[in-house]
C-alpha cells in the first residue's frame, strides 16, 4: 500500500513539464545545460551521483581545440583557474621493449589544433561545473538535481516525450538531452545504441597517486603552472592492444591504461595487472623513487567513435551527446572525449533554440546532426580515411604479413636505420598518420616495441614500488550499496556466455573471491560445468560486463553504488 | 489563504540520552546539568512534515519551544536541519518545571499571541511523545486549548490550500495496524508519527528544497537575529497557573533501570583438550533442541 500522497502541481495531464531536461552532469550535460540557460530555456538537469563527478573517470586531458565551435571556457570563463589541475606543457611517448625505451617528443602532435589543454580530475571538475550549472539554470526556472537516476524514456503513442526516474514521477520535456555517458541507458532505450560488440569499446583503468606539488616540480622538472603528459606503448602489456598514460595534477598523478576491449577479452588479461605492469616498469622509477601512495583506483568503458559515433544521434525529442552518442575520439594515443561532449552538448542546445516552435518533434535532432557535420565534428569522430585504412589494415592477412616483416631482420633494419628514426618521429607527430594507425597489434605493440628495441636505450633503474592488491583497492573505495537491489543480473551464468567478465571486470580476477565475478566448477549429474557468479557490491560501474557477459545491466539508483573522490 | 501556508512547529529539548553524552548520578538519576540538550528525536518528524508542506505549497514555518534559554540551541538545530524561518522561545523562571498541562497552557497563550501579533496560523505540528516525559499529552492538550481539530499518528499528508483542508494518512494501531485517510479543516494540529516520511517526487519540490537549504545556511549562522523570546509577562500568564505551581502532575517516583551486568562468566577451554571439549558439548546439548 502506498503511504505517500502525490501532490497536484504540474500540467493538466498531471505530468511535470520542463522546456528541456538534461540527463547527466558530466562535460556534455554541463555544456548543454549552460548553453540552454544562456538562451533562456527552462532547463532541469538530473544527475545520478550524490554530486556530479562522483561517478566519472577520465584519464584527464581536457582539450580546447582551435577548430572546435565551443570549448568549456566559453560557458565557464574561470574554469581553468578554478576547476582544472595543470596545463600540459610537455608531451612524450615512450616506446618500450623490455627495459629498452625510445622516447619521442610528441609536443607537435599535442599542440596541433590545440588552443589549450589541461589535466583534470573529474570529481573536483564536475562538481564545480554542477554548481555553476545550477546557478545558471536556476535563473531560467530550472536547476540541477543530484541523486536522481533516469531509468527510461516516457513515451506517448510511441513517441518519446520525457523521462522516467527512480526517484521522481515522470517528467515531460520539449527537448531531452541524453548526456548520460558511456553505457547510456537512454540511448539503448531509444534503440540508438546496442551493447553487443567488444571491438567498439575501450576499457580505461586509472590510479590517482599522491604526490605533493614540490615533489612534482622537482621530479618532473616543471614550474607551478606547467604539467607533463607521458604516453607508453610497446610490449609491457604483452599482446593487449592499447597503451598507458601519466599526467601531472596539482598534487597528484593520474596514471592509467586504455585497452581495446576485444583485445582484453581475447588475451584474458587482468586490467589491474596491466596497470601494475605500467606502474612497476623501471621507467617510472625516476618519478616514484620508491614511494607509492595510491589515492584511488577507477575504471570505465570508453566508446570508440570511429565505430560507434552515431551519425544521426536523435529520436523524436531525444538527442544524444558525448559518450552516450559514442563521440569519443581516440586519435592514436591522444584521447578526446570530454571536449567533443562539450561541443556536442552546446550544439544540441543551439539546435533546439533555432528550431523552437517547429511542430516536428525531430526538428532539433535533425538540426543538431547537421551542425555536427558542418562544424567538422563528425569528421573528427568518424574520419573517412579511417574507414579506408581499416578495410586494409585490420584484415588479419594483411596484419600477419606486416607483422612477419616487422619480426624479420628486414623489419628491424627498416625501422632501425637512422633515417627511419627521423621519419618515425615525424610520423608519430602527424595527426594524419596517427589516426591511420588502425587498431591492430602492429600499431600498438609490434611497431613501438621494435622502435624501443632498435633505437632505445636501456633503463637500469629499479622500480621497487608495490601497488596495492585488488582487495586493497576495493577496500579503499567508497560505496553506498543498495542492499538487496543489485543493478546487474546475470542472464546466463554459463562460463561460455559470461566467463569473459571474470578477467575483464576491473574489480574481479580469476582466483580472487572478493570481486564481482567469480567462476566455479560444479558437478551436476556426474558431469562438470563451469559457472559464473556475480556479487555487485564491489562494482565500479565501468560497463564492461554489459558488453562481455550476458547480463541485464542498469546503473544503480540515484546516489547508490561507488563514489569516486578523484575521478 | 493565497496558497501560502503558515505553520508553527512545537519542539522541545530533551536530555541527550545517547551513549557517552548522558550522565547519571550514583542513585542512577539523570544529571540534567551535566547532560547536554538535544532536540526531542520525535520532533524531527513534525519538522519534516512542516518542511514538506512548505516545500510543496510555499509559506512560512516558525519553530516554537518552551524551556530554559539553552533551548535556543534546539531551535537553531531545527533551523539548520529543516529550514525553519524563525524561532520563538518561551522562557523564564516562572515557566520552569511545568508539566504537560502547564506547558499546554503556555503554548496556547503563545500561539494566541503569535496569531494576534505575527500571522494567522494554518497548521501546528507537534512530535509524537518526547524522549524524556513520554506522555504524549502536550500536543492534544494544546489543541484542546486552541479548540482546533487534531490529527494524530500522521504518516503522510498534503493540504489543499484553496479548499482550506488537510488530507492525511494516519496509522490506527490495533490488532492489525490500519492506515486510514482523513480530512480536517484548517487550521488544525498535526501530530506526526515516527514513521512519517516526507516524499518529494516532483523535480520542482526538490529544487525548492535545495533552494531552501541554501538560504537557510546563511540564516542559521545568524540564528539570534531570528529568535524571539517571550516570558510569562509577554504571554500574560498568571504564575499560579504555570510552571511548577500550575502543574497538577506529581511524579511519585522514578525507578532507575538496572544496568545489565557487563561481565559474563567465561571458562576457557583449549580445543585440543578433549575432556574439556566433551564437557562443553554436554552442557550445550541441553540448548541444541534435540534430546
Ligand atoms: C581511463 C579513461 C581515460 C580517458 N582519458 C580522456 C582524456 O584524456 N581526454 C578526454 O577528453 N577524454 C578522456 N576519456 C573519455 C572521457 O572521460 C569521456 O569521453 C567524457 O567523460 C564524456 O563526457 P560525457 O559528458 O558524455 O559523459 P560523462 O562524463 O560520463 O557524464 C555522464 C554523466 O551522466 C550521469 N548519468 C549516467 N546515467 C545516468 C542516469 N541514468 N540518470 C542520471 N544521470 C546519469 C553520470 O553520473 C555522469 O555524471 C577517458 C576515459 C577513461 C575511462
Ligand atoms: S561488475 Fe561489470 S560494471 Fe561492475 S565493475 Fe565489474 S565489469 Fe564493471
Amino acid at each position: 500500500m502506498s503511504r505517500g500522497f502525490g501532490s497536484a502541481t504540474g500540467g493538466t495531464d498531471g505530468y511535470e513539464h520542463y522546456d528541456a531536461v538534461v540527463v547527466g552532469c558530466g562535460p556534455g550535460g554541463a555544456a548543454a545545460a549552460a548553453r540552454l540557460a544562456d538562451h533562456g530555456v527552462e532547463t532541469l538537469v538530473l544527475e545520478r551521483g550524490v554530486e556530479a563527478g562522483s561517478k566519472n573517470v577520465s584519464g584527464g586531458l581536457l582539450y580546447a581545440e582551435e577548430s572546435a565551435p565551443y570549448t568549456l571556457d566559453d560557458f565557464f570563463p574561470d574554469f581553468r583557474t578554478e576547476a582544472a589541475e595543470r596545463p600540459v606543457t610537455d608531451y612524450h611517448i615512450h616506446n618500450l621493449s623490455g627495459n629498452r625505451v625510445k622516447t619521442y617528443d610528441l609536443t607537435d602532435l599535442h599542440e596541433h589544433d590545440t588552443d589549450w589543454c589541461d589535466a583534470v580530475l573529474r570529481r573536483p571538475m564536475d562538481s564545480w561545473l554542477e554548481r555553476r550549472v545550477h546557478e545558471k539554470t536556476s535563473e531560467t526556472g530550472g536547476g540541477v538535481l543530484t541523486g536522481v537516476r533516469v531509468n527510461g524514456l516516457l513515451r506517448e503513442n510511441g513517441e518519446i516525450v520525457g523521462v522516467t526516474c527512480d526517484e521522481l514521477d515522470p517528467i515531460k520535456a520539449d527537448l531531452i538531452v541524453a548526456a548520460d555517458g558511456v553505457n547510456s541507458e537512454l540511448a539503448r532505450d531509444a534503440g540508438l545504441m546496442d551493447w553487443e560488440e567488444p571491438d567498439e569499446w575501450f576499457q580505461g583503468v586509472k590510479a590517482v597517486v599522491e604526490m605533493d606539488s614540490e615533489t612534482i616540480a622537482d621530479r618532473f622538472d616543471i614550474e607551478e603552472d606547467e604539467g607533463v603528459a607521458h604516453l607508453f606503448s610497446g610490449d609491457l602489456f604483452q599482446d593487449v592492444r592499447g597503451g598507458g598514460f601519466l599526467y601531472t595534477n596539482e598534487d597528484s598523478l593520474s596514471i592509467g591504461t586504455v585497452f581495446h576491449l576485444d583485445s582484453l577479452v581475447e588475451e584474458q588479461a587482468e586490467p589491474h595487472e596491466l596497470l601494475d605492469a605500467l606502474l612497476t616498469h623501471p621507467l617510472l622509477a625516476q618519478w616514484f623513487r620508491g614511494e607509492y601512495d595510491e589515492r584511488e583506483y577507477a575504471a570505465k568503458l570508453v566508446p570508440d567513435s570511429k565505430k560507434v559515433a552515431h551519425r544521426e544521434p536523435y529520436r523524436d525529442r531525444l538527442v544524444l551527446v558525448g559518450d552516450a552518442a559514442g563521440q569519443m575520439q581516440a586519435q592514436g594515443p591522444i584521447i578526446k572525449g570530454m571536449n567533443h561532449a562539450v561541443t556536442a552538448g552546446a550544439l544540441a542546445a543551439d539546435a533546439f533554440v533555432v528550431t523552437r516552435g517547429n511542430a516536428d518533434p525531430e526538428a532539433a535532432g535533425r538540426r543538431y546532426t547537421t551542425m555536427l557535420e558542418k562544424s567538422g565534428t563528425m569528421d573528427k569522430l568518424r574520419p573517412r580515411r579511417y574507414d579506408i585504412s581499416r578495410r586494409v589494415g585490420e584484415r588479419d592477412v594483411v596484419t600477419n604479413a606486416v607483422e612477419r616483416v616487422l619480426d624479420s631482420r628486414i623489419g628491424s633494419v627498416a625501422v632501425g636505420n637512422p633515417i627511419a628514426e627521423r621519419a618515425l618521429k615525424r610520423a608519430y607527430n602527424s595527426p594524419f598518420l596517427v589516426s591511420m594507425l588502425s587498431d591492430t597489434r602492429t600499431g600498438y605493440v609490434s611497431l613501438p616495441a621494435l622502435i624501443g628495441e632498435e633505437h632505445g636505450r636501456t633503463v637500469h633503474w629499479e622500480n621497487e614500488i608495490e601497488p596495492p592488491t585488488l582487495a586493497e583497492r576495493i577496500g579503499d573505495l567508497t560505496y553506498d550499496t543498495d542492499v538487496g537491489n543489485p543493478h546487474i543480473r546475470l542472464r546466463d551464468e554459463s562460463y561460455e556466455a559470461s566467463g569473459a567478465a571474470v578477467a575483464a571486470c576491473p574489480v574481479s580476477a580469476e582466483d580472487f573471491g572478493g570481486g564481482c565475478y567469480r567462476s566455479e566448477t560444479v558437478e551436476t549429474n556426474g558431469s562438470e560445468e563451469r559457472l559464473v557468479s556475480l556479487d555487485t557490491q564491489p562494482c565500479v560501474e565501468c560497463g564492461t560486463c554489459a558488453i562481455v557477459a550476458d547480463t541485464e545491466w542498469e546503473h544503480p539508483r540515484g546516489g547508490k553504488g561507488v563514489e569516486y573522490r578523484e575521478g | 489563504m493565497e496558497g501560502i501556508v503558515r505553520s508553527v512547529v512545537l519542539t522541545k529539548g530533551v536530555p541527550d540520552f545517547s551513549e557517552g553524552a548522558v550522565s547519571f548520578n550514583e542513585e542512577g538519576h539523570l544529571e540534567r546539568g551535566k547532560t547536554p540538550t538535544v532536540m526531542n528525536p520525535n520532533d524531527e518528524f513534525a519538522l519534516q512534515a512542516a518542511l514538506q508542506t512548505k516545500v510543496r505549497h510555499g509559506g512560512h514555518v516558525s519553530g516554537m519551544s518552551m524551556g530554559p534559554p539553552g533551548y535556543a540551541s534546539v531551535l537553531e538545530e531545527a533551523m539548520e536541519s529543516v529550514y525553519t524561518d524563525d524561532s520563538y522561545l518561551l522562557s523564564d523562571r516562572e515557566l520552569a518545571a511545568s508539566d504537560t498541562w502547564a506547558t499546554a497552557i503556555t503554548l496556547c497563550s503563545a500561539l494566541e499571541k503569535y496569531q494576534e501579533e505575527v500571522a494567522d496560523v494554518d497548521l501546528v505540528f507537534a512530535g509524537f511523545k518526547t524522549a524524556d516525559g513520554e506522555t504524549g499529552q502536550t500536543g492534544p492538550q494544546t489543541c484542546w486549548g486552541l479548540d482546533w481539530p487534531i490529527v494524530t499518528h500522521v504518516l503522510a499528508l498534503d493540504i489543499d490550500p484553496d479548499e482550506g483542508i488537510l488530507r492525511a494518512k494516519r496509522l490506527v494501531e490495533g490488532d492489525v495496524d490500519e492506515i486510514e485517510t482523513v480530512e480536517a479543516p484548517l487550521p488544525c494540529v498535526v501530530i506526526a508519527d515516527p514513521e512519517f516520511e516526507p516524499t518529494y517526487r516532483k523535480a520542482t519540490h526538490r529544487l525548492t528544497h535545495k533552494q531552501l537549504r541554501g538560504e537557510t545556511r546563511e540564516r542559521a549562522a545568524d540564528h539570534e537575529e531570528y529568535l524571539t523570546t517571550w516570558d510569562h509577562q509577554d504571554l500574560n500568564l498568571d504564575p499560579d497557573y504555570i510552571g511548577l505551581d500550575g502543574s497538577p502532575t506529581i511524579v511519585s517516583a522514578v525507578d532507575p533501570i538496572p544496568k545489565a551486568p557487563s561481565e559474563r562468566e567465561a571458562t576457557m577451554v583449549d580445543p585440543s583438550d578433549e575432556d574439556g571439549m566433551e564437557k562443553i558439548f554436554d552442557e550445550m546439548h541441553a540448548f541444541a533442541g534435540g534430546d
